[in-house]
């Protein structure tokens, strides 16, 4: 089946304009009579959430954590574009609209990404207003500063904590609807499915995370705004909760998941320390800007990096990627120092980290200038290595950090089932093959304060207010079956913890379907992943009970669904016979080790229906249309 | 390293607690608190026993989840530092250690170190924001902020809300807290309009959940994770005063 | 008024009231060194005000009231906001005095009682009621009340107690008010807690000097 993105037709920039205008209308006094459901609290949650309660709808926000203001976007650091063009660097909408396709490798729907690059200066503003301190200059003006990806100076930052800012901004504008009765705050309150009612999405089923209850939530559309998935490699620079369950749920209900391949690697992040490790810490992109990436010319070199001098010093991003230099894009910095490390110019603990040194800098700026940049980071960096940067260069290495992939949505952020929205990083939309720097915020924020009030409008004036409730089969069904799922888990009572089934899923993914995939490593990741999956379910353990507060058995829903989710990411990256952007197969490169697409036979979105257990899922695809960029090779050089 | 550990256990929040000791063994130097948590919690769920509950998510010192009291201190013994960002070279072979979820009456326990934060949710809801409708704002740069002013507010909006200055107060007060929101929005020009009525609807607040008045003791700055100043606390002290003495 | 912060900035306005007062009273005092030429002449001084001096006391014995009574309030409430505390007592910032506020905020309320009963109202002992024993000069002879009253080991040992009690509790209040009404930054916090420290040791050193000097016969 071709899918249709619904993109409204006419000039490139006219489109978002002209669509609200032929979108339909709920009239006011008749916005109370609908009841939406919003799962997430991160900025897109937050966001869409506290604007429909403002626009008068009733509004059911939740999230897992115990409270809004904790969900993930929280721990964004460097900060979020926008095409204000205050610098006058010649930044423009279309700049940024080109930046953004370019950098996502020619792989994102173009309407979107232009409707994004467009409304980003509005955020701005909005956020402005509410109180976010975003850095200004000594006149009280906006900062700006560049971030990879990018000539210009578009990025607004709040220290290195915009994430935290912009996020507790939504947040307070949600405890605001709170207060004003239009919204419904379920914290430690995990979704666990979908509600279909003759084919479109209405309503979730929950569990308590406290008592264990588990209860069905009716309403008359749901928006998953539940983030991105790349725990499914273990070690990520997620938070220790986000899962994929919410959107692989809907998934399994028939919401297509697109290019669950496109995962970004993040080049920036504290190298591993041993087995015991939880999660990856990483560390701003910004730092970027100052520091210089660079790794021993001799292999294997032991000295400490002071001893070593210049001229024995690979400085390989400024040396391959001139024009850009320590600023290139993510995907490619993060493989750059994958190349370096496996060539065996690796420093610190078994070879996998490369020198991010900002001797240079200080001896430019100063180190005074230096800390007030970065004074937080180089804290966190020296909390978790113990060492101090101003004296001698971070070690960083590449981490999982960002899922571009996502359940398809067309235009109006809806999925393929009616009624069902997706939000911020939980789509696939905008990112294309690889996220610029400083896009997350901006996309987050863009769904859910602009365009989701406008669009999930169009929806629910065709459809009957209440039409769904929790007595109806569906969600009856829904629950018995999440019930018995979990009563399942718990009666294994094997011998492997929950830790060590997540643990070998994320060494399978992170070697076979990591930053450089090839045919035969998907394929043993294709065979690894079922075996894992069946020993899983024969030998976790699980201790505790189902009606109490449970970490264990929580983790292991989540971990139950990244053991499915992982081989459909697999499946996806070995049907896609190209590299492009955070998808690097090896087989399809260039001389000089750049990824090759195939624009010819892979220029759509990849989006998968599921078929049932045990069966392959059915392959759709949404072409791309390029009415108003060209085309081209990707360079950086 | 090897470690005792003896940590709050509680079923759940009308069950009484205790102090249960476990050993922490093998532990190196490179593990966070948690991850070290972590590993004595596999070894429990492989003998069959209950694991240790409790709260933590982003593990970057950001998202404020993690609540837990070392040896008598929240967030353990370094200065400016979430338990999740503690590492274990903080420590030596051979310590004990006493891990208790954070107290407060407003804070009761879930269950062991769990605790019910949902109190400063309500601070907040009270009117710990600036009533500003999406859309129909002006340009970001129409009102100007002196640099000063920005830094300070943003000082004050570092706050991740994990409350450690209550669990850290002799009197069991959010006054820190709060003081770090109402000066935050108190510093910025988009703020100052709801800026009296603010004030006096989150104090109200903040007693009613049943947090404890302000002894100036500065526990709750000494503990700070994001080096929060009590000298927004005289802040929030002066915009209470100016708002009584302007509302009468 | 009636939220924590209201309480608390009554407490200090009231507090600081009395601080002012107590310095007063401390200057007064220190009249006695200069014989009962000095006290006396002093006493009767402030007696010629008569009216305005009731007036005053019934200022000072309200402030002195919702003090206690928001205290102890604020007190009660705290006990209650802080159920329990941990296994390890750890306190990095706070001090004895600021922790024991309202224990030595009773003690001075029980010295006070006995002090006005024995110095203002006169009733009880040792040493002879001043309104009784007129002076050379006619004047009541606060001096000789003082000194004998002082005199034994006993009572002075109480007044040490109770200006003990005295010092701790300015000792954390001074620093305090100055915070609670909003008056420090983080620059001039570090100063108010030396500055109010140093201020309460001050004149707990210039009150207990009296019952010191009296007992060590310097003055007689």
């Amino acid at each position: 089946m071709t899918l249709d993105g619904k993109c409204p037709s006419g000039p490139l920039p006219g489109k978002w304009e002209k669509h609200c205008h032929d979108l339909k209308l709920v009239s006011p006094a008749n916005k109370r009579k609908y009841r939406i459901i919003v799962v997430g609290t991160g900025l897109a949650g937050a966001s869409a959430a506290a604007t429909l309660g403002e626009l008068g709808y009733n509004v059911e926000s939740f999230c897992y954590q115990d409270s809004p203001r904790r969900a993930h976007s929280i721990a964004a650091q460097g900060g979020i574009n926008a095409a204000k063009n205050y610098p006058n660097d010649g930044d423009s909408t279309y700049r940024l609209f080109h930046d953004t396709i370019k950098g996502g490798d020619f792989r994102a729907r173009e309407a979107n990404v232009y409707r994004l690059a467009s409304i980003s200066s509005r955020i701005i503003d909005q956020c402005v207003a509410q109180g976010v301190p975003f850095a200004r200059d000594y006149a009280g003006y906006l900062d700006t500063r560049s971030f990879g990806g990018a000539q210009v100076s578009r990025t607004f930052y709040a220290r290195g904590q915009t994430g935290q800012q912009l996020l507790l901004g939504a947040y307070a504008a949600l405890s605001r609807q709170v207060r004003a009765g239009t919204v419904r705050i379920h914290p430690r309150t995990e979704m666990l499915d979908l509600v279909v009612v003759n084919g479109e999405a209405k309503g979730i089923t929950v569990r308590d995370m406290v008592t264990g209850r588990i209860s069905g939530h009716a309403a008359d559309a749901v928006c998953l705004c539940t983030g991105g998935y790349t725990n499914v490699f273990y070690l990520s620079t997620n938070a220790m909760g986000s899962n994929v369950t919410a959107t692989f749920r809907a998934y399994r209900k028939g919401a297509f998941f697109a290019n669950p391949c496109y995962t970004q690697i993040h080049p920036t992040c504290i190298p591993v320390t041993g087995d015991h490790q939880a999660k990856l810490t990483l560390m701003s992109e910004s730092l970027r800007n100052d520091g210089r990436v660079w790794v021993p010319k001799v292999r294997a070199d032991r000295r400490p990096p002071h001893e070593i001098p210049e001229e024995e010093r690979d400085y390989y991003l400024e040396r391959k990627y001139p024009a850009f230099g320590n600023l290139a894009p993510r995907d490619i910095s993060s493989r750059a120092a994958k190349e370096v490390c496996d060539g065996g110019h690796g420093v610190g603990p078994g070879g996998r980290g490369v020198y991010l040194d900002f001797s240079d800098a200080i001896s430019r700026v100063g180190e005074g200038k230096i800390r007030e940049r970065y004074g937080n980071l180089f804290e966190m960096y020296e909390k978790i290595t113990g060492e101090d940067a101003y004296k001698r260069p971070m070690r960083i290495y590449p981490a999982p950090h960002y899922a571009m992939g996502g359940l398809w949505v067309d235009y109006n952020l809806e999925s393929s089932l009616p009624g069902l929205f997706v939000l911020g990083e939980a789509n696939f939309s905008d990112h294309g093959a690889n996220r610029l720097g400083a896009s997350a915020l901006m996309q987050g924020l863009a769904d859910g304060y602009f365009i989701i009030p406008h669009t999930i409008s169009h929806y629910l004036a065709q459809t009957r207010p209440g039409a769904a409730n929790q007595g109806d089969p569906a969600f009856i069904q829904s629950v018995e079956a999440c019930e018995a799922l979990i009563k399942k888990l718990l009666s294994i009572k094997g011998k492997k913890t929950v830790n060590e089934f997540h643990r070998e899923l994320g060494r399978i993914m992170w070697e076979d379907a990591g930053m450089a995939r090839s045919r035969e490593s998907l394929e043993r990741a294709l065979r690894r992943i079922p075996e894992l999956r069946a020993e899983f379910w024969e030998n976790v353990i699980i201790p505790g009970g189902e009606a109490e507060l449970n970490q264990e058995l929580e983790k292991a829903g989540r971990v139950a669904d990244f053991l499915e989710f992982g081989e459909l990411l697999a499946r996806d990256a070995l049907h896609r016979n190209e590299s492009c952007g955070g998808h690097f197969r090896t087989e399809y490169q260039t001389p000089d080790g750049e990824a090759k697409r195939d624009d010819e036979n892979y220029c759509y979105a990849a989006a998968w229906e599921y078929k049932g257990d045990g069966r392959e899922p059915e392959l759709h695809k949404e072409p791309l249309v390029f009415e108003d960029v060209h085309l081209a090779v990707r360079s950086y050089k | 390293m090897d470690l005792t550990l003896f940590v709050w256990k509680q079923s759940g929040p009308e069950a009484p607690g205790r102090l249960e000791e476990y050993r922490a063994k093998d532990i190196t130097q490179d593990m966070s608190f948690l991850e070290m948590l972590d590993m004595v919690n596999e070894g429990l769920i492989r003998e069959g026993r209950d694991p240790i509950a409790f709260d933590h998510d982003c593990r970057e010192g950001i998202c404020g989840m993690c609540s837990q009291v070392v040896n008598g201190v929240p967030h353990g013994p370094l200065e400016k530092t979430t338990i999740c960002q503690l590492h274990m070279r903080h420590f030596r072979d051979g310590d004990t250690l006493y891990i208790e979820p954070f107290r407060a009456r407003a804070f009761p326990v879930i269950r062991d170190l769990i605790v019910d934060r949902s109190g400063l949710e309500r601070i907040i809801r009270s009117g710990g924001y600036i009533s500003v409708h999406t859309g129909g704002v002006p340009d970001a740069n129409v009102i100007l902020i002196p640099k000063a002013d920005a830094d300070i507010a943003m000082d004050a909006a570092e706050c991740i809300g994990c409350g450690a200055c209550v669990a850290a107060c002799p009197n069991g007060s959010a006054m820190l807290f709060t003081a770090a929101k109402v000066a935050h929005l108190a510093l910025l020009p988009q703020g100052r309009a709801e800026g009296a009525r603010r004030v006096c609807l989150m104090t109200e607040e903040m007693m009613k959940e049943g947090f404890g008045s302000c002894g100036n003791h500065y526990e709750c700055q000494s503990v700070c994770p994001k080096g929060i100043k009590v000298k927004f606390i005289a802040k929030l002290n002066r915009e209470f005063i100016k708002a009584k003495v302007k509302g009468g | 008024m009636n939220t924590a912060v209201g309480r608390k900035i009554v407490m200090s306005v009231t507090g600081v009231s009395m601080i002012a007062f107590v310095t007063v009273h401390l200057l007064g005092n220190s009249t006695l060194y200069a014989g009962p030429e000095g006290i006396n002449a002093y006493a009767a001084a402030l007696h010629r005000f008569g009216v305005v001096i009731w007036a005053f006391r019934l200022t000072l014995f309200a402030m002195f009231s919702l003090h206690v009574i928001y205290g102890v309030q604020l007190y009660l409430d705290n006990r209650v906001a802080k159920p329990n505390g941990y296994a390890v007592a750890k306190n990095i910032a706070s001090t004895f005095a600021g922790r024991n506020m309202i224990w030595t905020g009773l003690l001075i309320a029980g010295f006070v009682f006995y002090h006005l009963l024995q110095f203002t109202f006169q009733t009880v002992g040792p040493g002879p009621a001043a309104a009784a024993h007129p002076d050379s000069a006619g004047r009541p002879d606060v001096f000789t009340m003082v000194v004998q009253g002082l005199g034994s080991y006993a009572v002075s040992g109480l007044y040490c107690i109770g200006l003990a009690a005295v010092g701790l509790h300015l000792g954390h209040s001074i620093q305090s008010a100055v915070q609670t009404l909003g008056l420090n930054s983080e620059r001039s916090l570090p100063l108010v807690i030396r500055g109010g420290t140093l201020a309460a040791l001050l004149i707990f050193l210039g009150f207990i000097s009296i019952p010191l000097a009296i007992l060590a016969g310097v003055v007689k």
